[in-house]
């Protein structure tokens, strides 16, 4: 017994010098390693270009806090917008940022393709790894199961209306249009009141006039493919997109309610939108903080409801999203340092609550939108805790969203086409022209003869 | 019996000189340092450098991509003529050229005689010309891009629009500009010739001071007019220019992409989709950047066929240009 608790005191005595080796090793180690680790410079995707110094301000703050807990690691801050021709000519030349954004069409994809770092190892390590919503974080893992990016923000289509051009036309701010039918006769009325489009909607040949035409298909219960992968069907052609043509087409020659630009991308309908000249459009929930951030919209006019939708149990609302990758040219270190900052950027704000209210206060400080409704990316019970941490620095005008908010956790979100997402969309961008400029438009047929390019796009996987 | 003595000739001058030219030095590199050989290289070579790095080297990648399938961060792989193919199969191929002879054509009819015309009357006035011909080449100092963004601004096509407002004062209805698939292809030309008649008109003015004033005197005593005179002297005079001018409109117009890329993306509905716009929309129109391949073999066919059209041009006036 004694030498037993003899041999017990000199184990705890050999245990408490080992552990105190150890401590002083690793304390040494971890020293050297922090004098000498070398430096790792990685670049970031910032704001987009044309953003307001406050929002280029509260950045820059954001940065300097990240290389000041993370000594090891410099940042560059590059302006990056994405867009489909600017993207691929980046991704080519090897002049996109370390992280950059691309949207969930375009992930999975991409990395099939090699074009995007493999981020399995680091993903897996994160502490949050499983409480991914399954289907938002299906969209960065490609066929391979290689996590290739990380789900940032995820959003629903949803219609922007101006509150004032609705109060000018005499139709109630608060109630927003619920079904198509209200839709176009409020569209109408704003235009034959206010002079303004009432209903505008994207039409450039950058694929967003096929988004738009899809996102209508959607609520209306059709569907643009049929499938998976280089196997998927097109199917342009189905009733509800002709329906929805037809639908414009009506607003557009025989109403004259969607204003005279015909040619609206992203930015510059957004544009429009702030200056006043749009009564209603759709896009992302989440435009608002564009129309901040670049065109100092005034808060009181806007307005966000969700889409109306048919009644058809197949209608649904187009939800898309955000996700944060790494250049294929990126080292080991690199990718390391690239996802510290993805962490800190992206994810900390929504699911530690001191870096959420730390973010919010940094952002209301910049005067920058606290609160703009986007969809989970976790779930709705974390969404809704993270907006409750935030709470008091909310400073979007959340009622005149309400509409939105109330409406969109009852509707059935449906993701974009999944195969050669914006192959298809660009093939439907002439179709939606054509309906806007020639009044002869038929478009059935449009639709008919746009399918066989779709078709060999996706089995070309294009 | 004349063809053959001139043979005979010919053959016999050939070896004659071949016989008694002296047996040329063996060139060794020795003999090459002596001639200067590095200095004629150190001269040489930041023009080897630079055309060969910006230039060659580009040409020789194209090449090579027009036969590949490359996404360009992924090994490229061989793929034979298949680019050719999926571009010659693509119907957005035929609209393409299409539009593209529909900028040229109506490029040539319009944009063409207009800078002649500007120089004859300039050339013609006595006072001021200077400025006259100021302002016919401001258009050209303006940069491209600003110049589509104030058009773009002008063909608003809203019944406030500029041009619309002026459509207004005499009673013609608004219009629809860029955005009707009739009218954007006429309204890019339009802006066109606007934005680069200077430089040519310049050429052109500068041609006219060298054609010699006693053709007009005689003229003028022939009693011939300003027409006849421009018919008959002017024009004779300035062929060899103005065929230069028009094959280097014709290749200008050929590969036209500032206009319908910042105007109207190829819309409406591709009527301003040109051969250009499309390579470019092959090359990053996807972005996942799936048809550099393609876009390398559509450039390789607009390459062969501007060569050969320019070959085929050069012979056919030849004639015309050396009487």
């Amino acid at each position: 017994m004694q030498l037993h608790n003899r041999a017990r005191r000199s184990i705890r005595m050999g245990s408490a010098v080992l552990a105190a080796s150890l401590v002083a090793a690793a304390t040494g180690v971890a020293s050297t390693a922090a004098a000498s680790t070398p430096t790792v410079s990685i670049s970031v995707a910032s704001l987009i270009p044309g953003s307001t110094k406050a929002a280029v301000a509260e950045f820059n703050a954001q940065v300097k806090e990240f290389e000041k807990s993370n000594p090891g690691i410099k940042v560059s801050s590059v302006q990056y917008q994405w867009t489909g021709p600017t993207f691929a000519a980046k991704l080519a030349a090897g002049t996109l940022p370390t992280v950059f954004t691309v949207p969930f069409t375009d992930g999975r994809s991409l990395g099939e393709n090699g074009q995007l770092a493999n981020l399995t190892t680091y993903a897996k390590a994160l502490p949050y790894w499983n409480k991914f919503n399954p289907a938002v974080i299906a969209e960065g893992i490609d066929a391979k199961h290689q996590v290739i990016a990380i789900p940032t923000a995820a959003y629903a289509q949803a219609l922007s209306y101006n509150r004032q051009l609705f109060q000018q036309a005499g139709l109630n701010p608060n109630d927003p249009p619920k079904t198509w039918a209200q839709l176009e006769s409020d569209a109408k009325q704003i235009s034959q009141k206010t002079g303004m489009a009432g209903y505008a909607e994207m039409g450039a040949s950058d694929n967003t006039a096929g988004w738009i035409l899809t996102t209508l298909d959607y609520a209306l219960g059709g569907r643009m493919e049929q499938g998976i992968g280089t196997k998927a069907r097109a199917t342009l052609a189905n009733p509800q997109a002709v329906q929805a043509l037809n639908m414009l087409h009506n607003m557009r020659w025989n109403d004259n309610s969607m204003g005279s630009d015909f040619n609206y991308g992203w930015s510059t309908i957004n544009q429009a939108f702030a200056a006043g000249q749009v009564g209603m459009f759709i896009s992302g929930s989440d435009v608002y903080t564009n129309m901040v951030q670049s065109y100092n919209i005034n808060p009181k006019i806007y307005g966000l409801a969700p889409i109306p939708l048919a009644n058809n149990k197949n209608a649904g609302v187009l939800g898309g999203g955000t996700l944060a990758a790494v250049s294929p040219r990126a080292s080991a270190a690199q990718i390391a340092a690239a996802m510290k900052w993805i962490n800190f950027y992206y994810m900390e704000p929504l699911i530690n609550k001191t870096q959420a209210i730390r973010n919010a206060r940094t952002l209301v400080a910049s005067k920058q939108p606290v609160g703009v409704p986007a969809l989970p990316i976790f779930n709705e019970a974390q969404y809704k805790l993270a907006n409750s941490w935030i709470k008091k620095y909310i400073n979007v005008p959340l009622k005149q969203m309400q509409p939105f908010l109330n409406g969109v956790f009852k509707q059935r979100l449906i993701p974009e086409p999944e195969a050669s997402t914006q192959y298809v969309y660009g093939t439907l961008d002439p179709v939606v022209q054509s309906v806007f400029t020639d009044q002869a438009a038929n478009p059935a047929s449009l639709l008919r003869a746009a399918n066989p390019t779709a078709q060999s796009g996706i089995q070309a996987g294009k | 019996m004349a063809p053959e003595l001139e043979q005979t000739d010919s053959t016999f001058t050939a070896a004659t000189i071949s016989a008694t030219r002296p047996a040329r030095a063996r060139r060794t590199p020795l003999t090459w340092l002596r001639a200067g050989g590095i200095s004629r290289l150190l001269f040489l070579a930041p023009l080897i450098l630079v055309f060969g790095a910006f230039s060659w080297y580009p040409i020789v990648r194209l090449v090579l991509m027009s036969f590949q399938q490359t996404n360009l961060v992924q090994p490229a792989t061989w793929v034979g003529l298949q680019n050719f193919s999926e571009v010659i199969h693509d119907p957005l191929f035929p609209i393409a050229v299409r539009n593209t002879l529909e900028f040229a054509g109506l490029a040539l009819v319009f944009g063409y005689p207009i800078p002649l015309i500007a120089a004859v009357l300039i050339s013609e006035v006595r006072r001021r010309r200077g400025l006259y011909s100021a302002l016919v080449y401001l258009p050209v100092v303006i940069p491209p891009v600003v110049a589509v963004l104030l058009w773009k601004f002008f063909y608003d096509a809203a019944p406030t629009g500029v041009f619309n407002t002026i459509l207004g004062w005499v009673g013609i209805a608004p219009q629809q500009w860029i955005q009707s698939q009739g009218q954007a292809m006429p309204s890019l030309v339009l802006e066109s010739t606007w934005a680069n008649a200077g430089g040519t008109v310049i050429i052109y003015l500068a041609a006219l001071t060298g054609v010699n004033p006693e053709l007009y005197e005689a003229a003028s005593v022939d009693g011939a007019g300003l027409w006849k005179k421009l018919w008959h002297v002017t024009l004779p005079q300035m062929r060899t220019v103005m065929l230069v001018t028009m094959i280097l409109q014709i290749i200008g117009t050929a590969q036209v992409f500032l206009e319908p890329y910042l105007f109207t993306q190829g819309g409406p509905a591709n009527s301003t989709l040109t051969v250009m716009l499309l390579i470019y929309n092959y090359a990053f129109g996807n972005s996942l950047g799936a048809s550099y391949g393609e876009a390398a073999a559509l450039s390789l066919m607009l390459v062969a066929f501007l060569a050969a059209f320019s070959l085929i041009y050069l012979r056919a006036t030849r004639a015309w240009s050396s009487e």
